[in-house]
């Protein structure tokens, strides 16, 4: 498929027929619910009104969105935070009735003229963390529920057998609906649902509906992800995007959730009917140009996507081989973007949502699946992306074939690719010192390299083994590590340093170690440790732009506000930064992109009618970034301790990684830490590993102490009601739980700096209470 | 279904225009009903360093690879055509288009583009335009490019 321009009716993708007898599925479908609302137009971006299903009760209700809430939450995550914030109790668990899942879409959300315009965000108790999670996902679903009449959904309760929910947007009704004949994994799961909700037998009706499904390994694991469908009409098949992190696949399954459907009548350019069409034209068709003359150059992600990333991280030494020990590989160029490229089906408009050019969401059609229930069969795999790729290399896989593999079973069985792949590498590096083996795998060889043995430890998930083994690790790194401490396998520290996880969540795939600034991104963040709040590497590491704790502290503020943005307004971060103008270096701030950072302020106020300035988009993330950690206060956590990170992610953790890159530290003892030539000569690696054990936790202790300075918190991590005031959100009840958190943290003693200052050095402020005057640092 | 070979593009003759934008008239009025030309037209005629020069889709056809929804097609005419029920108005065929033949007004979000119907042939008093054949194969091209090295 290569010579281009083919009717869309000939495309083939050589993926193996289906044989299913839709008909007599749905028609043992029994509605337990049905709800009819009026379809309402949507205006300025908003449809003003957000859908409620209880499915413990079968209640369904319309809550109204107003001015009030548009103004302090904006839309998308800060929706989700809202209608949470209303719903759960201080004490929710992730599998409690009262936890909600909630996808929302945000005032941009569905505008086709700006790439990158389609993502959904996803909210809910994290069975990981247990605290809120949010995670940003392609797909048509979130447009839709919006064309379909809604901001937001909330689900809430749980039923009793599998069910769909079902938003038909041409008619106006929601019902729900018993679904226990239908496939459970998504790649069959959303083919048939697309096929049976699809108003007509043609692809431009399929093209209409969107389908939110998961897994048969969500169910047993904490790593489910949601899968939301975009239908191709080249492939003729429902592709999949994913809301990957935190475990919403496994809220889904919890909840008796199969599948959740939208269809919509009609969708054109202006379905949001924006303020002013003409300005958004112009802004959107100025960044598909861009895309056209530039990305080949810059990071070609019309080719390859992501997965460009590769050999960039693998040149820097950033990309995680072995369970994070390392940055590089021998072997990474076997799975640099090239080989990729070879798989990737290519001339296909390949955006998750109408109108991104930049099209990174590739595909491999026709392959031929070598493990577990579908094998032999030819399948359609989404992806991989740079991250899966990283998982690969984390669990020193070196084959592509290997790597589709391991992300066509995570996508279909519905689990988080990064989370998998990340808590197989932490078993694999157990197993090569012995603290885990074949017996305690249940006769599984988890060693570094070993594809088949982690794709069969993921079968074993999905089909739901009980055993021992399966049952933890599908938990994650969190609860192995507990799970190897209380076996008494292995030492404590050790288990601890090496696994990668911070807040119950594993981490995602980049090296850290040589960022300090990178840790606190990881670190520092309000779900875990993932690279969404900020990725300051380059700056902090390669370009040494942001030396003190101060700069590396306002990095740590602006980026995770701007980045947070995209999240309140249902946008992808991508375009912001995966291509730049092509004078962007010469502008003042070009790790900003200034000039799309304005074409994101002309953007919102041309849907929305507002009159804002980038200082307010600014304030718009500030409010609901704030506002998810005083919630995280709430839920008993959001706190220094709870910012804690493994030492694998800031330094070497054994012998052999210090020996690997000997020279690199030892020159840091040298000229950080002051110590004569001669004198580190003499000293042997355990003496020099734990000097930089010392130097580099207290480094983090002092980050963080910048940090929370930076972001109007107290020394231990916790908003202020003071800093909530400022930015309007002064809900009583909420400032009452921070200032007696606040209160208690006094008694304890915890307000206080974390790092260990000298006399020469210089804490944040002199003042320890510097936030009780509510000052502003902006 | 029969796939087209040949199809019929534009030919400007620079030396015989006379500027007088008739050409532009007679388009907007096909796509517009309007005589207004100017950005409601799909043929535009520039002075550029003291010639005229014609700013038109030439057919071949890249614009087709791009399109989310299947709204461009190559008709069996050979003519490249956007069906603006289809179309939701991303703009990335204006985007992507090398020289500007698709275009968009601000009548309207979905863009249009030249259907080499010749009515700004028979509005030419000068006969600086003309319609020829040429074979699509000769022109066709793709959006998808190479990784560079």
């Amino acid at each position: 498929m290569v010579e281009g321009q083919i009717p869309f009716e000939l495309y083939e993708t050589g993926n193996t027929k289906k044989n299913w007898n839709i008909k007599k599925i749905k028609t043992s479908h029994k509605v337990l619910t049905e709800y009819k609302y009026q379809k309402n137009e949507i205006k300025k971006g908003y449809a003003n009104r957000t859908l409620y299903v209880n499915l413990s009760t079968g209640k369904i209700k319309e809550k109204k969105v107003t001015e009030d809430m548009k103004k302090k939450f904006t839309g998308g995550r800060g929706f989700g935070l809202k209608l949470l914030w209303d719903s759960i109790k201080p004490t929710t668990h992730w599998d409690d009735e009262e936890n909600e899942l909630i996808i929302t879409t945000g005032p941009l959300c569905g505008v086709t003229q700006y790439p990158g315009s389609g993502k959904s965000l996803c909210v809910t108790i994290s069975p990981s963390t247990g605290i809120i999670c949010d995670s940003n996902v392609g797909g048509f679903f979130g447009p839709y529920l919006k064309f379909a009449g809604f901001d937001a959904i909330e689900m809430q309760g749980k039923a009793k057998d599998d069910i769909v929910i079902v938003i038909d947007g041409e008619k106006g009704k929601i019902t729900i609906e018993t679904a226990l004949e239908e496939e459970t994994d998504s790649h069959l799961l959303s083919e048939q649902l697309t096929y049976m909700y699809a108003s007509e037998e043609n692809e431009k009706s399929r093209q209409k509906v969107s389908v939110v499904s998961s897994g048969t390994a969500a169910e047993n694991s904490y790593w489910g992800c949601l899968n939301f469908s975009f239908y191709d009409i080249r492939r003729k098949i429902p592709r999949l995007k994913q809301a990957g992190r935190g475990g919403f696949g496994t809220v889904l399954r919890d909840k008796k959730i199969k599948a959740i459907v939208v269809k919509v009548e009609k969708f054109d350019g202006v379905e949001n009917n924006p303020a002013d069409p003409v300005t958004l034209a112009k802004i959107g068709t100025k960044l598909h140009k861009e895309i056209r003359d530039l990305d080949r150059h810059q990071c070609n992600m019309r080719s390859v996507g992501t997965v460009h990333l590769v050999e960039i991280m693998d040149e820097y030494d950033l990309l995680p081989t072995e369970n994070f020990r390392f940055g590089s590989f021998p072997k990474a160029s076997n799975i640099y973007s090239q080989e990729f490229y070879k798989f990737f089906t290519k001339i296909i408009p390949d955006g998750c949502w109408h109108g991104c050019s930049m099209a990174c969401a590739k595909t491999v059609d026709g392959f031929t699946v070598m493990t577990g229930p579908y094998k032999d069969q030819k399948v359609t795999v989404d992806g991989p992306e740079y991250e899966t790729v990283g998982c690969g290399a984390n669990m020193s896989i070196w084959d592509p074939s290997w790597i589709l593999e391991f992300n066509f079973y995570c996508d279909t069985y519905g689990i988080d690719t990064i989370s998998t792949g990340t808590t197989i590498a932490f078993c694999m590096e157990m197993y090569e010192y012995g603290i885990l083996n074949k017996e305690r795998c249940n006769g599984l060889e988890l060693c570094f390299g070993n594809a088949e043995a982690s794709m069969e430890l993921i079968h074993r998930i999905a089909r739901g083994d009980r055993r021992e083994f399966t049952q933890v690790a599908g938990k994650g790194v969190r609860r192995l590590k507990d799970w190897l401490i209380n076996k008494g396998w292995g030492n404590k520290q050790f288990i601890n340093d090496c696994g990668m996880e911070s807040k119950g969540l594993e981490y995602s795939e980049y090296v850290t170690k040589e960022s300090l600034a990178m840790q606190g991104g990881y670190g520092l963040t309000l779900k875990g440790p993932q690279h969404d709040e900020a990725w300051l590497i380059f700056m902090d590491m390669v370009n040494n732009a942001i030396p003190t704790f101060q700069d590396k502290a306002e990095a740590l503020h602006y980026y995770p506000m701007w980045r947070t943005w995209f999240g309140l307004n249902g946008l992808c971060k991508l375009p912001w930064n995966d291509v730049e103008p092509s004078n962007n270096a010469e502008t003042d701030d070009p790790s900003k992109v200034p000039e799309h950072v304005q074409n994101y302020v002309e953007y919102q106020n041309a849907v929305t009618g507002w009159n804002v300035d980038k200082e307010e988009l600014i304030l718009q993330s500030e409010r609901c970034y704030n506002w998810q950690r005083a919630m995280n206060v709430w839920l008993g956590k959001g706190c220094r301790k709870n910012d804690w990170i493994p030492y694998r992610s800031m330094g070497p953790v054994t012998e052999m990684e210090y020996k690997s890159r000997s020279e690199r530290y030892d020159n840091q003892l040298v000229e950080k830490l002051g110590y004569s030539e001669n004198k580190i000569e003499k000293m042997d690696i355990k003496e020099k590993m734990n000097i930089l054990y010392d130097f580099r936790q207290d480094q983090y202790q002092k980050l963080a102490d910048a940090v929370y300075y930076r972001r109007g918190w107290t020394p231990n991590g916790v908003p202020t009601p003071q800093k909530l005031k400022q930015l309007g959100m002064s809900d009583p009840k909420m400032l009452k739980i921070l200032q007696k958190k606040i209160d208690k943290d006094e008694k304890a003693g915890l307000n206080i700096w974390g790092g260990k200052y000298s006399i020469e050095e210089k804490t944040p402020s002199k003042d320890l209470h510097y936030w009780k005057n509510g000052i502003n640092i902006s | 279904m029969k796939k087209a070979k040949i199809v019929k593009i534009l030919k400007f003759h620079t030396e015989m225009c006379n500027g007088c934008l008739e050409c532009e008239k007679a388009c907007s009025q096909v796509h517009f009903k309007t005589d207004e030309g100017g950005e409601k037209s799909a043929i535009q005629i520039i002075k550029n360093k003291g010639l005229y020069k014609m700013i038109v889709c030439n057919q071949n056809g890249l614009c087709i690879d791009m399109c989310p929804v299947g709204a461009i097609t190559r008709r069996k005419t050979g003519v490249v055509s956007l069906d603006k029920n289809t179309c939701i108005g991303c703009q990335a065929c204006v985007g992507f288009c090398p020289f500007d033949g698709m275009k968009k007004s601000e009548e309207r979000i979905e863009p249009f583009k030249c259907i080499s119907c010749g009515s700004c042939v028979k509005a030419c008093s000068e006969g600086a335009l003309e319609l020829i054949e040429v074979k699509i194969d000769d022109i066709k091209e793709v959006v998808y490019h190479k990784q560079e090295a």
